[in-house]
């Protein structure tokens, strides 16, 4: 209601106001920072509303299953996410608006699903899940979720300059049959229509998102192989070196967003 | 190798990329840019408007809906990436839409929209599509006789 008034509003100011300055018409809130929105703010009203209501978000049933997983004991250890990290609400706070981080013992950067196989497989000696299998996904919505509302804040200097600038040039390279860069379609184009769908800025604040289309959330990892596929690139793998760092340069593409775990979209 | 001395120098940098390339330009039909046109048919053939229309709408051809809106009311969505061509044979001649078509970056190196007829020079082309160009050298002919038809 409120922003179809402002939205009114703003189409008055733009008739009175025939030349120079025209006023931003639209107020979204929190979910906007600066000149940087959120995918939810160009998603059709109907998804906002699923996504909005946790009792409709069908992804909410994956962070159910992520909030059994995280009490529950595995690997020879005998230990659970809970036994070191006890209540997620406190421990898990930041995590979802701070990672993919740098992991100085690995000399490289690691996202949240590979520091979860981290803590699997040497502080539980438990097998690693799967990408995209139904546990990492549950397991990530879940730590995503508990860092909702806070502002994404990656860290991209020091060490980790030498990982942003590799995520930087990936997002500004042309790729595919099609020649284009994520730049092309989410920097330049944000607010344009792509045939039926409104481009983006190609958040990821809200990952792991649920694709109505997919029927199920999915990684972020699994939203770049989608795009690199679009264009007819030839996609990375899962966990593969080259998004992770494209990870860290979208994250920082958002800083000051807020994490919005689980979110909805078409 | 095929030698496509024209088109190289027209583009300058792909000069570099297309020297490690395979062979896969091969079977592309040769072609000369003169004043930022391609004034020859690229089969000799006249286009077919009728089937250009078709292309333009169909999402793995040219799939130009994807970016512009064409006076086309029959379909649903429109893209407004690029500008819309209502009206556009006003602006340009046959040639200038060909080269529009089978490379635009000659003209603008910055812009989105696809070369639908160059197969070399791309960076990660998924298997399916190496080496091909998006559409036929018959199919580039159609559309422009489309074009032509939007006065
Ligand atoms: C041909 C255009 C195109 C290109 C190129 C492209 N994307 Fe997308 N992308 C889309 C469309 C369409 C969507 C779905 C609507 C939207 O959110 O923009 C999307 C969605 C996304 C989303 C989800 C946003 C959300 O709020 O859920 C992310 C993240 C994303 N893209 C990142 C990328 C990255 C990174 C690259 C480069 C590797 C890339 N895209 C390349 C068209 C593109
Ligand atoms: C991914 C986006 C995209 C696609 C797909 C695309 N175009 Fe374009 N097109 C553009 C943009 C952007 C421009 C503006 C000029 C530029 O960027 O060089 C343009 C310009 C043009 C122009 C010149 C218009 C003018 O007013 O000067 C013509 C003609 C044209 N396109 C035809 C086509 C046809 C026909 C197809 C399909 C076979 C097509 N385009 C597919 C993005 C696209």
């Amino acid at each position: 209601m409120r922003n179809l008034y402002i939205a009114a509003l703003g189409v008055a100011a733009m008739t009175v106001t025939s030349i120079g300055t025209v006023f931003a018409a639209e107020d979204y809130g929190k979910y906007q920072v600066e000149d940087r929105r959120s995918g939810y703010t160009y998603a059709a009203k109907e998804t906002q509303a699923i996504q909005d209501d946790n009792f409709e978000n069908p992804a909410m049933l994956w962070v159910d299953d992520g909030s059994v997983l995280w009490e529950q004991a595995e690997g020879e250890v005998g230990k659970a996410c809970a036994s070191c990290h006890e209540d997620a609400a406190d421990s898990m706070k930041m995590t979802g608006a701070e990672y993919p981080k740098h992991n100085p013992k690995l000399g490289k950067m690691q996202n949240l699903e590979q520091r979860i196989n981290q803590c699997r497989t040497e502080n539980m000696k438990a097998k690693p899940f799967k990408y995209e299998s139904a546990e990492m996904l549950g397991m990530t919505t879940f730590v995503r979720h508990q860092s909702n509302g806070q502002a994404m804040s990656v860290k991209v200097d020091g060490e980790v300059a030498p990982f942003f600038k590799k995520g930087e040039a990936f997002y500004n390279q042309r790729r595919g049959q099609l020649d284009m860069s994520c730049k092309n379609c989410h920097g330049d184009n944000s607010g344009n229509m792509a045939r039926a769908n409104m481009l983006s800025e190609g958040q990821s604040n809200g990952f792991p998102t649920y694709r109505l289309k997919w029927q199920k959330p999915g990684s972020i990892h699994r939203r770049f192989r989608g795009c690199n596929k679009n264009i007819r690139a030839k996609p990375f793998g899962y966990g593969s070196e080259e998004y992770v760092n494209l990870e860290l340069y979208v994250a920082w593409r958002g800083r000051g967003l807020p994490v919005e775990t689980p979110a909805v979209r078409n | 190798m095929v030698k496509r001395p024209l088109v190289v120098a027209a583009i300058g940098i792909s000069i570099a990329l297309s020297l490690s390339l395979p062979a896969s330009a091969a079977g592309l039909v040769k072609y000369q840019i003169k004043n930022n046109a391609i004034a020859a048919s690229l089969t000799g053939k006249a286009g077919d408007p009728v089937n250009g229309k078709k292309l333009a709408i169909n999402r793995k051809k040219g799939n130009c809906l994807a970016c512009h809106s064409m006076p086309i009311p029959e379909q649903a969505f429109h893209g407004n990436v690029g500008p819309d061509l209502k009206g556009i044979a006003a602006s340009y001649s046959e040639g200038e839409f060909r080269l529009r078509l089978v490379d635009p970056k000659v003209l603008n190196s910055e812009t989105i929209m696809p070369a639908f007829y160059k197969a070399a020079g791309f960076n990660r082309v998924m298997k399916k599509f190496a080496g091909k160009t998006i559409i036929s050298a018959q199919d580039v002919e159609d559309i422009v006789a489309y074009l032509m038809t939007l006065k």
